[in-house]
């Protein structure tokens, strides 16, 4: 049982099972893998004391790799074994990793109720915007024309974006990152695992099989730091190679626009802090798109509230206070009558 | 005894055999829109039938609409009630006295009455747009359609607005009083006392409330009518002597809340706290209503977004060391299926309930059939067993409650555990047990690290070790991907697979071990027919055996609790009877299954109209099978 000695400090190599990985090499998921290893190291977590929940794609073995608990679930389905988790033991340290199918196909029902409810969960969604496991069919988030086994003229339906969605359904902290960027996913993954209710991150990654490049325009080094931006709270939001460009409510809109400071009459007082608690910032950040503009990348909101579960073991917790519940006095509540 | 007693009365297929519908016993049905209040009106006469120390049998039967057109026959609710001075075990095969509360009613019942049986209807209503609506074009209490019953017309309508005039209610709440009026009426009738009804309606409404006082006014008023013989010798009083209970403190219940209540005593024997996840559905929502009011039994409840996440939730909680139960009917039964294969391949204890309803599809929602079976015992992708156990009565769903606890957590396997519409709804008494009755089962999670493996298994029960998460040193994977026997390892291995799958099966099958052996209820353990039965139908069933064993046919009554596995003896036992007779309420699914189980050339008395199997009809089908 719980031996009262200071803990060694674990490593990452720690958090790593014994199981072969089996992903495709070059797999995006490795890197995030590796990421989340370091993180919960770094974060000093208790693999005792965590779970990892997911539910089927390739994304979803994440479990298996893991020297944690897991628990590899059904297709789109773990938010809801995750809650009950969570609803049964609020003490454990509960990880959801889901693909973009998984989550925002099958599993977007889930996902939404997860989310408005504010379950005290971190949701890790692997966006390759196909679905891998499956050998590459186009996903809710691939794009208009994405070529696919079962749209070989190219899809015709319009994508989700992940964040937007997550937004929308209330979560309280959505952060973005990319699966080659392992120092800002360690940062996030922080930052999700500190946040009190559900905590959703969309991690970019690559399918090195089945859309491979799918993000290069702009994840390759040679144009990320024109294309994206690292938000923080409190700093304005500026990026670009020369720190140069930066967002500015468009005069006279409701709309971002990104600016080159120094040109046109626009000075750094022109830039926008980002505010990690304003809503509406937070879903105009979300859906910025290159070439026009950058993309968000970091806790884009987090604005705490209450936790689900929370409430529920509250209301549990406030009934046994007014007296445990006795069965013989249950079974003889109401109208009884006795024979001799 | 029964001073209303008509000779001609009986199940009147021969004269000579007295179904249940004899001397000692009467059968009640109370009709009405939707909204006329009769649920609670034959809700209250239930209790005050059981004060009195009746044996009782209820049946609610009401619309899948909350609140229809008004005056529709398909805005009809009814109540049926069999009460008497024998034990009763069915709500009854055909009413003898019918109350209508408005055309609609009397139409969609008055056919069910027996020959000669006491119809009172609310005059008031039967206006001519009430007729047409109900469908009558011509008044029924003049054309003969009522013919060979006896008919009195009371205007209870108005008779309620007089006697609620005094207090300060509208015309709405004053009508509203129409059944009061009516409960009073009958409570005469039977002798019974309006006092703990007075004192329901006071505690509802607030004692000094005026609509407390129109109600309690109406009730009276029905009453004193009756006592003042303004019905002029058409209604007698009857007094319908006590049964000789067995000592004891009783109550009435439900089998929502015998189950609900079981499920909560289980997981007391077993030492756990129960997490329930259940989503609303026909006639399941109960169960979640009244577990939503234990949380001081450590009783946490989750109204999930769809029954998939339901059952998912239920799973996860039991992976986290819960005991985690959900709960539905018919279609959301259907949805949970691909979660209880994970339940299945992660060896994991769930327990679902199944209150069955109609189907297929939406089927029929407030209609009772017992059509699940096949869905249950072999409903799932892959070669899938798990427990399957069913629940014959109101009361008998505390036992099964706490049963389906027992083996979830003892053997880590989901256990289904199936009710019926009839059960969820109807009353009866029951001799309230107390905790100290049954013998705890306290579970044991796995805390030792030394030598753990995930899949490995008990000796005796091949149970897998139940760990939870956040016990140091044991951290492990598991998932619904096929698992290395013993290291819980994902395993494409051929041999594995088989391994696993045997053992799954095995590990179900010995079950078998820890139930009691297959009884026979009535009659000798072979003969020339018998009557085997599953669920709901237990009473029915029963009933007619008796009847035509006093009879002198050789006939006997099996009635199967384990559904899977089946008890050990049964296929032996079923084989020493010349003839076996399935009767359910389904299209011959236990039918099926026990040839496939028995090789045996059975045969089924089969039903599916939403309605519980009559006493009559069972007995009908035991005739056509065995002479004297
Ligand atoms: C109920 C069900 N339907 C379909 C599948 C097949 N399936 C497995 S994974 C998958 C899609 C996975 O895509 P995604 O969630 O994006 O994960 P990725 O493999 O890309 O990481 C599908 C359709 C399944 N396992 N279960
Ligand atoms: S198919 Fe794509 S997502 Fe799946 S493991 Fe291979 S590279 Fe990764
Ligand atoms: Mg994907």
């Amino acid at each position: 049982m719980n031996v009262q000695v200071e803990p060694a400090k674990l490593k990452a190599k720690d958090f790593a099972s014994d199981q072969e990985v089996r992903w495709c090499p070059g797999c995006g998921d490795y890197a995030i893998l590796k990421a989340v290893q370091m993180a919960l190291a770094n974060m000093g977590a208790e693999p005792d004391n965590t779970v990892f929940v997911s539910g089927i794609g390739c994304a979803a073995r994440f479990p298996y790799y893991m020297a944690t608990y897991g628990f590899h679930t059904i297709h789109g389905r773990a938010p809801a074994v995750a809650s009950g988790v969570k609803l049964a033991n609020p003490d454990l340290d509960v990880w959801i990793v889901s693909g973009d199918g998984d989550s925002l196909s099958i599993g977007g029902n889930h996902l939404l109720h997860v989310l408005r409810r504010n379950m005290d969960v971190q949701f890790l969604l692997f966006n390759n915007e196909i679905y891998g496991l499956t050998k590459g069919q186009y996903s809710p988030t691939s794009r208009v024309g994405q070529k696919s086994p079962s749209t070989p003229q190219g899809s015709v339906d319009a994508p989700v974006d992940a964040c937007t969605f997550a937004l929308g359904c209330n979560a309280r902290f959505v952060a973005r990152g990319i699966d080659i960027q392992a120092k800002d996913l360690g940062h996030v993954f922080t930052r999700a695992r500190d946040h009190k209710g559900a905590s959703f991150v969309e991690i970019i990654q690559n399918c090195i099989v089945f859309n491979d490049d799918a993000f290069a325009h702009f994840t390759e080094k040679s144009v990320a730091k024109e294309t994206q931006i690292h938000v923080a709270h409190g700093e304005k939001l500026i990026y670009g190679a020369e720190s140069n460009k930066g967002l500015r409510i468009k005069p006279g809109s409701f709309e971002l626009e990104a600016v080159t400071i120094g040109e046109n009459g626009i000075t750094e007082d022109d830039i926008l802090v980002h505010d990690e608690t304003n809503k509406v910032l937070a879903s105009l950040l979300v859906a910025m798109k290159p070439p026009s503009m950058p993309v968000a990348l970091g806790v884009i909101y987090c604005d705490p509230a209450p936790s689900y579960e929370q409430a529920v073991k509250d209301q549990v917790e406030a009934a046994k206070a007014k007296g445990l519940g006795d069965m013989d006095t249950l079974l003889r509540s109401g109208s009884t009558w006795t024979v001799s | 005894m029964n001073l209303q007693t008509d000779p001609s009365k009986g199940d009147g297929a021969d004269g000579v055999q007295m179904s249940e519908a004899d001397t000692d016993s009467i059968v009640v049905r109370f009709a009405g829109d939707s909204g006329d209040g009769v649920q609670l009106l034959g809700g209250q006469f239930a209790q005050a039938t059981a004060l009195d120390h009746n044996s009782l049998a209820t049946f609610p039967d009401f619309p899948a609409e909350i609140r229809a057109p008004i005056g529709t026959t398909y805005g009809v609710s009814a109540f049926q009630i069999k009460f008497g001075s024998r034990m009763i075990k069915t709500s009854g095969d055909s009413p003898d006295v019918l109350v209508a509360l408005n055309p609609a009613a009397l139409k969609v019942n008055y056919k069910d009455l027996r020959t000669g049986g006491l119809i009172i209807l609310d005059a008031g209503s039967f206006t001519e747009r009430n007729l047409k609506k109900a469908g009558f074009d011509v008044d029924p209490r003049e054309d003969g359609t009522l013919g060979g019953h006896r008919t009195i017309e009371i205007d209870i309508s108005s008779l309620t607005l007089e006697a609620t005039k005094p207090f300060d209610v509208t015309q709405k709440e004053a009508l509203r009083g129409k059944n009061m009026w009516t409960l009073g009426l009958i409570y005469w009738m039977y002798d019974r006392s309006t006092d703990a009804t007075e004192k329901f309606v006071a505690g509802k409404f607030g004692a000094d409330s005026a609509v407390a006082q129109a109600n309690i006014a109406a009730l009276k008023a029905g009453h004193a009518y009756g006592e003042t013989a303004e019905v002029s010798g058409d209604i007698q009083q009857t007094r319908v002597a006590e049964v000789e209970f067995a000592p004891g403190e009783y109550r009435l219940v439900t089998g929502a809340e015998a189950l609900s209540w079981g499920l909560v005593a289980g997981c007391q024997l077993a030492g756990i706290d129960m997490t329930f996840c259940s989503y609303p559905i026909t006639p399941s929502s109960p169960i979640l209503h009244i577990l939503s009011r234990l949380k001081n039994f450590g009783v946490t409840t989750f109204q999930a977004e769809d029954e998939i996440a339901a059952a998912c939730s239920a799973i996860g909680a039991s992976y986290a060391g819960n005991m985690g139960i959900t709960a539905s009917s018919g279609p959301g039964i259907a949805l949970k299926t691909e979660a209880i294969g994970l339940a299945i391949s992660t060896e994991l204890p769930l327990v679902i309930v199944n209150t069955q309803r109609a189907g297929p599809s939406t089927g029929l929602p407030t209609k009772t059939e017992q059509s699940d079976l096949f869905l249950s015992v072999w409903g799932r992708n892959g070669d899938a067993p798990m427990v399957v156990l069913s629940a014959k009565s109101p009361s008998d769903c505390f036992e099964t409650g706490i049963e389906a606890v027992r083996l979830a957590t003892k053997y880590m396997t989901p256990v289904f555990l199936l009710s019926d519409g009839y059960i969820a709804n109807a009353a009866e008494p029951w001799l309230i047990p107390s905790l100290s009755d049954y013998k705890p089962f306290p579970v044991s999670y796995r805390s030792e690290a030394e030598g753990f493996q995930p899949f490995s298994r008990d000796d005796e029960t091949l149970a897998r070790p139940w760990v939870k998460p956040g016990t140091p040193g044991l951290t492990h994977r598991i998932g619904g991907i096929e698992k290395a026997d013993g290291s819980g390892n994902i395993s494409y291995d051929p041999e594995n697979h088989q391994r696993m799958t045997d053992l799954r099966t095995n590990k179900i099958a010995g079950i078998a071990k820890d139930i009691p052996a297959q009884a026979v209820e009535l009659g000798n353990e072979g003969g020339k027919l018998a009557v085997v039965g599953w669920g709901s139908t237990f009473g029915p069933i029963n009933r007619a055996v008796a009847n035509m064993r006093d009879a002198g046919l050789d006939v006997a009554h099996i009635h199967i609790r384990n559904l899977w596995p089946l008890p050990e003896n049964l296929i032996d036992l079923l084989g020493k009877f010349e003839n076996v007779l399935v009767a359910e309420m389904n299209n011959g699914q236990m039918l099926t299954f026990l040839r496939s189980q028995t090789r045996q050339d059975i045969d089924g008395h089969l039903k599916v109209t939403g309605q519980p199997l009559t006493i009559k009809e069972v007995e009908d089908a035991i005739r056509a099978r065995v002479q004297n």
